[in-house]
């Protein structure tokens, strides 16, 4: 017997919950099972497929009403952008090439107000074409315009889905969210994760109640759709474009307080008051929680920030925590450091930031790498 | 939609525009019209920035009288010119990326299926033969043989009209254009024989010189659609800018290309066929009996 909530709350906060050992993929799942989604749209690309598989079976037991797999990913990601302008809830999932592939019709959800979810099961996307873990993606999706989440183990990856379908759906909100994490990683391995009873559920979208109105033709007849082309070569239309594009921008700032609400703040602080700081996301915070630990050993004070949402990012949040800092580190898991770029552009004094160590193409990050950045001592 | 949801509150019809006054009291919704009415009714389509003489236009005000319930339809389109029009039409139209109308489609109507079970949602797109057979062909063909139940429309005006007069892949061979500067390599391409192929429950070729048969081709692919499986229509809709023709001859030239090589065609599966012989005799004893 499934129940479906009245309250996202009750699901997120309240429920009591017991800890289970499973892969990040199954994490995924669990989570699908309870968001009460409507349509899944699949896609094959390593290491995404055994997620979309594992939800292809909830669609097989009824959890999930529609389920098919695309013909490739511009061909998802527009389909989409079809069930989400139909009203109902819709998920889909891709990684590395396949985000790039997808991309043109991801950068258009924003604009068209479509919520929905998005699993990035992060690898490399350049050539020498490789399937290792790597998040350079990311810093395609951070100009996107919609929410951007990075999930730092399984437990992320059960609960950042559920709190993404609940923000991105808010009023005020009504962005997709794209919720990230690091391939093999977290989909692979396992973790132990705090879930509740597998037969509650999400209460469903009420689309109804969203910015935009549906396409489903249950609105009285206008002259130019919702989807008009603002494409005229005159000041009305390039201030509509400017202001529809500010308008998605100002929506993530106004989903900072639901996803405070439900991933307990947009970031976490260990040891606060310590003058060298690391700031992470993703897998890189699992790897600074365990420097962090091994430099307690070495009487090293050693804080670490861990960022769960890149967009909106919580730049004044950072500010604040970062403001005795003498020393701030940024490990991640790609070359071009779009972490570190980001935490210089947010805080002031970024001449205190570090942008390192970073290791990409399916490199590990060893804990010593982490702690030789900061002690400036090899082994 | 509903009627209620589109009436106005009490006291408030006098100050709604009188386009949406017309809209409601005379217009095409929750009635079939027919083409013989032209003229005596409020159009879905009415004013537009097409150019003038553009036969494509015609044809998409057709395609509004032709659709068996326009109050439960919604339109996917793609960068062209039928959009041009299309987006003034009073029936929701989803303006996508290049390409991706029959993606998008799919996802709708799926959406829309779940939402609305006792209420049919027509979903069909239109949109050009570039939009169709060139950057969005991978997206028709797999909607095809997913077997997706709504209806494609293509504007077929045999060039890239919008950006200025490039080849499509529509286009037929020899033709000289902004893209083919020495003629067009490769021969016109066979949708109708790949939607065959695929599966496609209906098909039809058609060019705007027969009215009456252009609103009746696209209210039996949209039921068709509804009922049995992927429906397909390729219009010859020609851009007399680009072929140069003049604008009081454009109904000439579709006469000529019609009996040229663009004749009406139109292809039934056999569940297609038997779904539309049934119907079209219930229509019939329904018609009988309203008369006794």
């Amino acid at each position: 017997m499934i129940h479906v909530l009245m309250s996202s709350d009750y699901l997120m906060l309240e429920a009591p919950r017991e800890k289970e050992f499973i892969t990040g993929s199954e994490a995924a799942k669990e989570a699908i099972r309870r968001a009460n989604v409507d349509i899944a749209i699949a896609y094959p690309i390593t290491p995404q497929s055994e997620t979309m598989q594992q939800v292809g079976y909830l669609y097989a037991e009824g959890y999930i009403k529609d389920y098919y797999r695309g013909e490739e990913e511009i061909g998802v990601m527009s389909a989409v952008a079809g069930a989400s302008r139909a009203g109902v809830r819709v998920l889909t999932a891709t990684a590395g090439p396949g985000l790039m592939r997808g991309m043109e019709a991801i950068v258009s959800w924003p604009g068209a107000r479509l919520p929905s979810v998005l699993l990035v099961m992060c690898r490399v996307v350049n050539t020498p074409l490789a399937i290792q873990p790597d998040n350079v993606e990311i810093s395609y999706l951070l100009n996107a315009g919609g929410i951007v989440l990075h999930g730092e183990n399984q437990q992320d990856f059960y609960d950042f889905p559920l709190a993404g379908f609940m923000t991105g759906e808010k009023p005020e909100v009504t962005l997709p969210v794209a919720v990230a994490v690091d391939g093999f990683f977290v989909t692979h391995a396992r973790g132990w994760v705090n879930m509740p009873s597998e037969d509650l559920k999400l209460p469903p979208r009420n689309c109804y109640h969203e910015a935009v109105p549906m396409m489903d033709n249950e609105n009285p007849p206008i002259r130019i759709s919702r989807d008009a082309p603002i494409q005229k070569s005159n000041f009305i239309s390039y201030q509509m474009h400017a202001s529809w594009q500010q308008e998605i921008w100002a929506a993530q700032e106004r989903a900072k307080k639901w996803l405070d609400r439900w991933l307990g703040g947009l970031i976490e602080i260990v040891n606060p008051k310590a003058k060298t700081m690391i700031v992470a996301s993703g897998a890189a915070v699992s790897q600074s929680r365990e420097a962090v630990r091994q430099g307690e050993e070495q009487g090293l004070d050693i804080g670490l920030i861990k960022v769960k949402s890149l967009r909106p990012f919580p730049g004044k949040e950072l500010d604040e925590a970062l403001d005795h800092a003498d020393r701030i580190i940024v490990p991640e898991f790609n070359y071009i450091g779009w972490l570190s770029k980001e935490v210089k552009s947010a805080i002031k004094r970024s001449d205190r930031v570090v942008a390192g160590p970073r290791v990409f193409g399916g490199m590990t990050m060893p804990t010593e790498l982490i702690l030789e950045t900061i002690t400036g001592i090899k082994k | 939609m509903s009627l209620k949801t589109i009436q106005a509150a009490p006291g408030f019809q006098d100050y709604l525009p009188k386009e949406y006054q017309d809209l409601l009291e005379d217009g095409p919704f929750f009635q079939q019209r027919k083409v013989s009415e032209l003229g005596s009714f409020k159009e879905a389509l009415e004013e537009h920035p097409m150019c003038a003489g553009c036969a494509m236009t015609l044809f998409i005000r057709l395609c509004y009288i032709g659709f068996p319930s326009l109050e439960h339809t919604v339109i996917c389109g793609t960068a062209g010119c039928g959009r041009l029009a299309i987006t003034q039409g009073a029936v929701p139209f989803v303006y996508g990326n290049y390409g991706d109308t029959n993606a998008v489609a799919t996802g709708l109507k799926r959406g829309l299926e779940i939402r609305f079970k006792d209420q049919p949602k027509d979903v069909v797109v239109m949109a050009g033969d570039g939009g169709l057979a060139d950057i969005g062909f991978h997206a028709v063909m797999h909607s095809w043989f997913r077997k997706e139940k709504f209806t494609t429309i293509m504007l077929d005006n045999e060039v890239y009209g919008n950006t200025g007069g490039q080849d499509s892949g529509m286009t037929q061979k020899g033709m000289v254009m902004k893209m083919a500067p020495t003629g067009k390599k490769f021969e016109k391409m066979d949708m109708l024989g790949l939607a065959k192929t695929a599966g496609v429950a209906y098909t039809a070729r058609i060019a705007p010189t027969n009215p009456t048969r252009v609103a009746n081709t696209v209210r039996k692919a949209v039921l068709i659609a509804r009922e049995v499986g992927p429906t397909f229509i390729q219009a010859y809709t020609s851009c007399n800018i680009e072929y140069a023709i003049p604008t009081p001859k454009v109904m000439d030239d579709a006469r000529d290309v019609e009996k040229d090589r663009y004749g009406f065609q139109e292809y039934f599966s056999d569940d297609a066929k038997t779904y539309w012989e049934e119907s079209e005799k219930e229509r019939k004893r329904l018609r009988r009996a309203a008369k006794k």
